[in-house]
C-alpha cells in the first residue's frame, strides 16, 4: 500500500519534504480523494474572503469619499494630527522601557533556573504564567486600587512622591510596569524555548573555567546564544505595547490606541487609516521576526528556529513550541 | 537537559581560582538570579492582585473610616445587570470558542491534508499574524466594512436585512477573526500527529472514513480541541478593547461593566463592585487555565 501511494497521488510531483500524511489512506478509492480536495478548496476560499475582505474594505473605507471620489486625505493627515506624534512617541518610549525591564528581569531569572536548584524553575514558571490568569481589566482594577492608596494613606509620607513619579504623564512608569506584568508571559516562553537549545551549565562552566566573570560568561556567552529569541520576545512585547489600550485608557493616560480611539469620532477615516497603518507595521515586524527565526542566519539555528515558532507561533509548526507558543497570543488581545 | 549537570566536577581551574568554597557557595548566589523578577511579581503582580482581593471582600465606611470585611460586593457582583453582564461575556466568549474550533479544525484540515508546502506556510504564517491582531485596529477595520456605513454595509445593503455590527451577533463576527487563526495554530501540531498510518490500518481493516474519524481520530485529537477551545474561552473572555472601542454599553460584557464602575460612570461606590466582578473574571480565567494546563500536558505527547 505505501509504495502504492506516491504512483496515484502524485502525478504534479509533489516535492519530497512536504507533508502529505492523510492521502494515503484515501489511496484506495480515487473518487474518494478527489471530494475532499473540491471541500479543501472550499474551506480555504471562504476562509481567504472572511479574513482578506476586512483588510480590503478597510482601505477602501479611507480612500474612497462618498461623493469626492478618490483622496489619500486620511493618510496624509495623519502625520499633522492633532497628538499623533506625542502618542506616538509616548508608546514606542513605553515600549523601549518595558522591553528592557522585561529582559532585564527575565534573562537572569532563566539563566539561574538552568543553573539552580529544579524548584526555583517551577517557581519562576508559575510567576511568569500566573498574568495568563488575571485579564488585563483586573489587573488593572487592582492597580487602581493601590494607586488610589497613595493620596488616601500616604499624603503626608516622603511615599507619596513615588505615587506621583510613577504616575507621571509625560512618562507613566505604571504602564511599563503594568505591561512588563502582561508581557511576562510571552517573553518567558520566547526565552524558555531558545534557553532549550543552549546548554547553559555547560556553558557557563566551561566560560568560568576559562577565568570569565559572571557578568561576562551572561554577557558574552549566554547573550549571543539567544538573540533570536531575545529579539523574538522584544518584537512580541513592542506588537503588545503598541495596540495596549485596556489599562492605558482605564489609569487615564493616553498613548496610541487610546489616541486612536478619541479620534475616531471626529475623523473616522483617519482612525481606520492608522489602524490599518498600524496593524500592517506589527504584522511586518512579526513577519521580519519569523523570518529571523527560522533563517540562517540565526547563530544557533535550533534556538532560531524555536524561538521564531515561539514568537510568531506560525512557522516551525511540526516542533511542540507552537502549540506551547500558541497561547502566548493571548493576553495581547485584551 | 539530559546533559549531567557539570558543576558536581568543578575543573581544575575553577579549584585553584577560588578553593572549595566555590561549591558550597554556589546554589545561594545562583537564586539570586531569579530575585529582581520574584521581587518585580510580587510588587507589580501580587500587590494589585492583593489589593484586589482586599477590595472586593471589605466595606471602608467613609464617615467613620472603619474598615469591615463583607462579602456585599461579591454577591452584588453576580446579581442584577452585573449578573446579566457575566452571563452574556460567558455565552459570547463559548459561542465564539466553538464556532472557532469548529472553523479552525477545518482551515487546518485542508491545510494539513494539502500537498503544497507553499500553502501550509502560508496559512501557518498568517495565523501567526492574525492570532495577534486583536484590540483596537481590529474593531475599526470591521467599523469600516461591517459597520453602519461600512463599504460591505452599503455593498450589500445589509441594513436592510436587519445587520448590526454593535451587536452579540456583531462581535461574534469579530471575535472570530482572532479567534480561528488561534485555533489553526493550536490544532495544526495535533493534526500532524495524527499519523496517515492508523487511517490507512483503519481503512484498510473495513473501517469507513466516518468510523475512523469516530473511534481513532477524535479520541486522539480530543484533548488538543478542548484545550484549544478553553484557550480560546479565555482569550474572548478576557477581551476588552475590541468591544469598548466599538459596542460602548449596548451588549452587556463584564469587561466593559469593570471599565464602567472603575471609571466612575456609574454611581458612586461601586469600585468595590469593580473588584469583585474581576475577582469572578478571575475565578472564570483561573478555572479555564486549571483544565487548559492539564490537557495541553495531555496532548503533548501526539506530538512527537
Amino acid at each position: 500500500m505505501a509504495a502504492l501511494t506516491p504512483v496515484s497521488l502524485s502525478p504534479d510531483s509533489t516535492p519530497p519534504d512536504s507533508p502529505s500524511p492523510v492521502s494515503p489512506g484515501a489511496v484506495p478509492v480515487t473518487a474518494r480523494r478527489r471530494r475532499p480536495r473540491y471541500w479543501r478548496g472550499a474551506v480555504l476560499t471562504v476562509a481567504g474572503l472572511y479574513f482578506l475582505t476586512p483588510l480590503i474594505s478597510s482601505f477602501v473605507f479611507t480612500v474612497h469619499v462618498p461623493g469626492q471620489g478618490l483622496t489619500f486625505a486620511a493618510y496624509s493627515g495623519i502625520l499633522s494630527a492633532d497628538g499623533f506624534t506625542e502618542s506616538l512617541f509616548l508608546s514606542l518610549s513605553l515600549a523601549a522601557a518595558t522591553i528592557a525591564l522585561a529582559l532585564l528581569l527575565v534573562v537572569p531569572a532563566l539563566v539561574a533556573v538552568r543553573l539552580g536548584p529544579p524548584r526555583l524553575r517551577a517557581v519562576v514558571e508559575i510567576v511568569c504564567m500566573l498574568p495568563l490568569v488575571v485579564p488585563p481589566i483586573a489587573l488593572v482594577t487592582g492597580i487602581a486600587t493601590v494607586l488610589r492608596w497613595g493620596p488616601d494613606h500616604f499624603s503626608r509620607t516622603p511615599l507619596y512622591q513615588t505615587f506621583l513619579a510613577v504616575q507621571n504623564e509625560s512618562f507613566p512608569v505604571v504602564l511599563v510596569l503594568a505591561h512588563t506584568v502582561l508581557a511576562l508571559p510571552f517573553v518567558h516562553r520566547s526565552l524558555d524555548a531558545g534557553l532549550r537549545a543552549v546548554d547553559v551549565p555547560t556553558l557557563v562552566e566551561a566560560a568560568r573555567n576559562c577565568g570569565a566573570g559572571r557578568l561576562y560568561v551572561i554577557l558574552r556567552v549566554i547573550l549571543p546564544n539567544l538573540r533570536s529569541s531575545l529579539a523574538g520576545a522584544s518584537f512580541l512585547t513592542l506588537a503588545l505595547v503598541l495596540g495596549e489600550y485596556t489599562v492605558a485608557s482605564l489609569l487615564g493616560f493616553r498613548p496610541f490606541a487610546v489616541w486612536i480611539v478619541s479620534v475616531s469620532g471626529a475623523e473616522a477615516r483617519m482612525s481606520v487609516a492608522v489602524s490599518l497603518l498600524s496593524l500592517l507595521i506589527t504584522w511586518a515586524l512579526l513577519l521580519v521576526l519569523s523570518r529571523a527565526g527560522s533563517g540562517p542566519s540565526a547563530g544557533a539555528p535550533a534556538a532560531g528556529a524555536a524561538s521564531g515558532a515561539a514568537a510568531s507561533g506560525a512557522v516551525a509548526s511540526k516542533t511542540a513550541t507552537t502549540a506551547s507558543a500558541a497561547p502566548a497570543p493571548v493576553p495581547g488581545k485584551e | 537537559m539530559t546533559v549531567p549537570h557539570p558543576s558536581a566536577a568543578p575543573g581544575p581551574g575553577a579549584a585553584a581560582e577560588q578553593g572549595g568554597g566555590r561549591a558550597r557557595r554556589r546554589p545561594s548566589r545562583v537564586w539570586l538570579g531569579a530575585l529582581p523578577l520574584l521581587v518585580f511579581a510580587g510588587l507589580c503582580f501580587g500587590l494589585p492582585a492583593g489589593a484586589l482581593l482586599y477590595g472586593a471582600f471589605t466595606r471602608t465606611d467613609p464617615v467613620a473610616g472603619t474598615t469591615e470585611f463583607t462579602g456585599e460586593h461579591l454577591s452584588r457582583s453576580l446579581q442584577g445587570p452585573y449578573l446579566t453582564s457575566l452571563t452574556g461575556s460567558v455565552q459570547l466568549s463559548a459561542l465564539t470558542a466553538a464556532l472557532a474550533t469548529v472553523l479552525g479544525v477545518l482551515i487546518a484540515q485542508a491545510v494539513v491534508t494539502s500537498r503544497r508546502g507553499a500553502l501550509r506556510g502560508a496559512v501557518l504564517t498568517a495565523s501567526g499574524v492574525l492570532a495577534n491582531f486583536g484590540g483596537i485596529p481590529l474593531a475599526f477595520a470591521f467599523v469600516a466594512t461591517l459597520g453602519i456605513s461600512g463599504v460591505v454595509t452599503e455593498l450589500g445593503h445589509l441594513d436592510a436585512l436587519g445587520w448590526n455590527l454593535y451587536s452579540f451577533t456583531g462581535l461574534t463576527v469579530i471575535y472570530l477573526y482572532f479567534l480561528v487563526p488561534l485555533m489553526v495554530l493550536v490544532v495544526v501540531p495535533a493534526l500532524d500527529g495524527l499519523r496517515p498510518q492508523w487511517r490507512e490500518a483503519a481503512l484498510s481493516t473495513g473501517a469507513s472514513t466516518g468510523q475512523f474519524w469516530r473511534h481513532v481520530g477524535l479520541p486522539v485529537l480530543a484533548p488538543s480541541l478542548l484545550g484549544g477551545f478553553v484557550l480560546l474561552f479565555g482569550s474572548a473572555f478576557a477581551a476588552h478593547a475590541t468591544a469598548a472601542a466599538l459596542v460602548g454599553g449596548s451588549v452587556p460584557l463584564v469587561t466593559l461593566k469593570i471599565a464602567d464602575a472603575l471609571s466612575g460612570n456609574v454611581l458612586v461606590g461601586q469600585e468595590n463592585v469593580a473588584l469583585a466582578l474581576s475577582l469572578d473574571m478571575i475565578v472564570i480565567a483561573g478555572l479555564v487555565m486549571a483544565v487548559y494546563l492539564p490537557l495541553q500536558r495531555r496532548s503533548s505527547r501526539w506530538l512527537r
